[in-house]
């Protein structure tokens, strides 16, 4: 019996084990920063490039940092959720514009709406290697102290912005 | 001519000369190959030379982003990728450099923004016991479940000793063998 049995209860955990593995998201890699101050930053703004966006002007509110750029395609996928969540004006939403051009970037928001209360330009990335960015969009959760709660990798969807997101940021505006 | 030329080119022309052996009417062929082989790792030589300004930051860059992970094409290291991303994070290690950091700090920068992940040898904490001692413990369970299967084995394979009726009856049949060969 034993003979049988060993053998089969070996193939259940190895195969449970392959199971999990598979449905496991090797994109989703925690971030450290996640109760951490998030970074200062001192950037252009997109729309008026002489004026300066400093985010410890957020001191004191819940905000959302939203990391997108013209050429990233499922920016475009998240971006009516965004614009929808910008109307119900639960919590006013950054966009960083991450590695992109001035013009494309005006462009695809004249087109598809601006959720954004501010825009700001990153040309380069360097604010983005700031916040552990490795892809676009992402979206960051920060509180009333200027720590970050949490970071959303990958497009913002229905299920996450109403089971994860919304009930946090509520909880931090307390 | 380096040594990793040299005996490429060995090498080289160790192959053909094997696939001429076989084939001996290759005479023409193998005089042009030789000198083809000959030619060939020389002019590859100078494209591989790094194109930075500063070679001595660069090499140490390089060195360093080796032993890291690149995020968004997760089986290349950083410096073998040619995404975007691993190209900022190269300028950022580059500038850093030139900015007279230790590579622990620029490591440790890394780790603050992208987490252990980054690094193709993480450190040892408690979430990574399993992937630095779990093959060992494997080998472990391994060598002992082998050790008692062949234990047994060994039982079951004890010789039993003849009888005296068997030995006489063999060396019988070892006798008959033998007449018959010598006939």
């Amino acid at each position: 019996m034993m003979r049988y049995l060993l053998p089969l209860i070996a193939f259940v955990i190895l195969a449970a084990f392959l199971l999990v593995g598979l449905n496991l998201n090797p994109r989703k890699i925690p971030s450290p920063l996640i109760g951490k101050p998030a970074p200062v930053f001192n950037l252009q703004q997109l729309h008026e490039p002489e004026n300066v966006f400093k985010s410890k002007d957020n001191l004191g509110k819940v905000w959302l940092l939203n990391v997108w750029a013209s050429w990233c395609a499922s920016c475009r996928d998240e971006h009516p959720l965004l614009v929808q969540l910008a109307k119900a004006n639960v919590v006013p939403i950054y966009g960083l514009n991450y590695k992109d051009k001035r013009n494309l970037a005006i462009q695809w928001l004249d087109q598809l709406g601006d959720p954004y209360t501010k825009s700001i330009m990153d040309p380069e990335g360097r604010v983005g290697i700031e916040y552990g960015v490795y892809g676009v969009p992402e979206t960051y959760v920060i509180d009333k102290s200027g720590v970050i709660q949490y970071k959303q990798i990958g497009p913002v969807t229905v299920d996450v912005l109403e089971k994860t997101i919304l009930p946090l940021v509520k909880e931090l505006q307390g | 001519m380096n040594l990793k030329l040299f005996l490429n080119l060995i090498i080289n022309y160790g192959i053909l000369t094997m696939t001429c052996l076989r084939n001996l009417f290759c005479k023409k062929q193998f005089i042009l190959l030789f000198f083809i082989l000959i030619a060939s790792p020389l002019s590859f030589a100078k494209e591989a030379l790094p194109v930075a300004e500063n070679p001595e930051i660069e090499k140490r860059m390089i060195i360093l982003s080796e032993e890291l992970r690149c995020l968004v094409c997760q089986n290349e290291s950083l410096a073998g990728s040619r995404s975007d991303f691993a190209k900022d994070i190269r300028r950022e290690i580059r500038e850093q450099l030139l900015a007279n950091k230790s590579d622990k700090e620029i490591t440790d920068f890394l780790v603050a923004r992208y987490g252990d992940f980054v690094l193709y040898r993480p450190p040892v904490r408690t979430n990574t016991m399993i992937l630095w001692f779990g093959p060992f413990a494997f080998l472990l369970v391994g060598g002992v479940l082998l050790f008692f299967f062949l234990k047994k084995r060994r039982k079951s394979l004890q010789e039993v000793p003849l009888t005296n009726e068997q030995l006489k009856q063999a060396e019988n049949l070892l006798k008959e063998s033998s007449d018959g060969d010598n006939k």
